[in-house]
C-alpha cells in the first residue's frame, strides 16, 4: 500500500513538472522573436517535458510489456528529439535564414 | 493524474499549432509541426492509460518513427525539391537551395556561390579577355 502512494506521488511530482515543461515549451514556440530561440525553446522542452511524462507513465505500468514498451518510447524520443532539432536548424543555416543579433532581436508587432 | 498530464498537453499542442498556422518561414511550421508530433505521442500514451488499454503504446511507438522519419524526409524535400535525389554524385556536391523557402525571413539570400568565370567586359581588356586565368566553365549541354 506504501509503495503504491510513494509511487502516485511521485507520478504526480513528474506528470506536474513535465506538463508544465511542455506548455512553457509551446509558449515559447509561439512567443520567441525567431526561428532559432523557438528551436531552442522547442527541443530543450520537448525532451525534457516528454521524458518526464513517460517517466510518470512508466511509474503507473500495470505490466512490464507496457513498461518495456514505454522505455523503447523514451529511449527512441531521447535520441531522435536531438536529433531532429539539430538536422531542422542545420537545414534552415544552409539555407541562407540568419539568426537575428542584437538590437535585432526584439519582439513585433505581429 | 493522466488527466491533468493530458490537458497540459493537449493545451501545448494547441498553442504549438498556432506557430504551425503563422509561422512566417517554412522552418518555423516545420519546428511547430515536429512539436506538434512529439506531443501527440505522449497523448497516445496518456490516451492508452486513461481508457485502461495501455496497447495503445504501439501505436504510440509506430507515430514516434513515423514523425521522426517525415521531418528528415521534409527537410530532404524542401532543400533538393526531389526525393529520389541519390546521395553520392557530383551533380549533388553544390546543390540549389531553395531560396524562395522563406520569403520574408531575416537575409533570404543564400550563401554566394563563386561564379566559375568572371565575365569580363569585352569592350576594356577585349585584346587579354582569352587568356584570363580562372578556372573552366563548366561544358555545355
Amino acid at each position: 500500500m506504501t509503495l503504491d502512494l510513494v509511487l502516485d506521488i511521485l507520478s504526480w511530482a513528474l506528470f506536474l513538472v513535465g506538463g508544465v515543461a511542455v506548455v512553457a515549451g509551446a509558449v515559447g514556440i509561439l512567443r520567441f522573436p525567431d526561428f532559432y530561440t523557438r528551436v531552442h525553446a522547442a527541443g530543450v522542452t520537448d525532451t525534457a517535458g516528454g521524458e518526464l511524462i513517460l517517466l510518470g507513465m512508466l511509474l503507473q505500468a500495470p505490466t512490464w510489456l507496457v513498461a518495456v514498451k514505454l522505455g523503447f518510447i523514451g529511449f527512441f524520443l531521447f535520441f531522435t528529439s536531438p536529433v531532429a532539432t539539430h538536422a531542422l536548424s542545420h537545414a534552415a543555416w544552409v539555407s541562407g535564414l540568419k539568426p537575428r543579433l542584437g538590437p535585432d532581436l526584439k519582439y513585433e508587432d505581429d | 493524474m493522466f488527466s491533468v498530464a493530458a490537458v497540459a498537453v493537449v493545451t501545448a499542442m494547441a498553442v504549438a499549432l498556432a506557430r504551425a498556422f503563422l509561422g512566417p518561414t517554412l522552418y518555423d511550421r516545420v519546428l511547430a509541426g515536429n512539436s506538434f508530433g512529439t506531443k501527440t505521442v505522449l497523448l497516445i500514451g496518456l490516451m492508452g492509460f486513461l481508457t485502461g488499454r495501455p496497447d495503445f503504446l504501439d501505436i504510440a511507438i509506430l507515430y514516434a518513427l513515423i514523425n521522426f522519419a517525415a521531418l528528415v524526409a521534409i527537410l530532404k524535400f524542401f532543400r533538393y525539391r526531389t526525393l529520389s535525389v541519390s546521395m553520392s554524385g557530383q551533380e549533388t556536391d553544390k546543390p540549389e537551395f531553395a531560396t524562395d523557402a522563406h520569403p520574408d525571413g531575416p537575409g533570404g539570400e543564400p550563401a554566394p556561390t563563386p561564379d566559375p568565370k568572371p565575365d569580363p567586359a569585352p569592350n576594356e581588356a577585349p585584346d587579354r579577355a582569352p587568356a584570363a586565368p580562372g578556372p573552366k566553365p563548366e561544358p555545355a549541354e
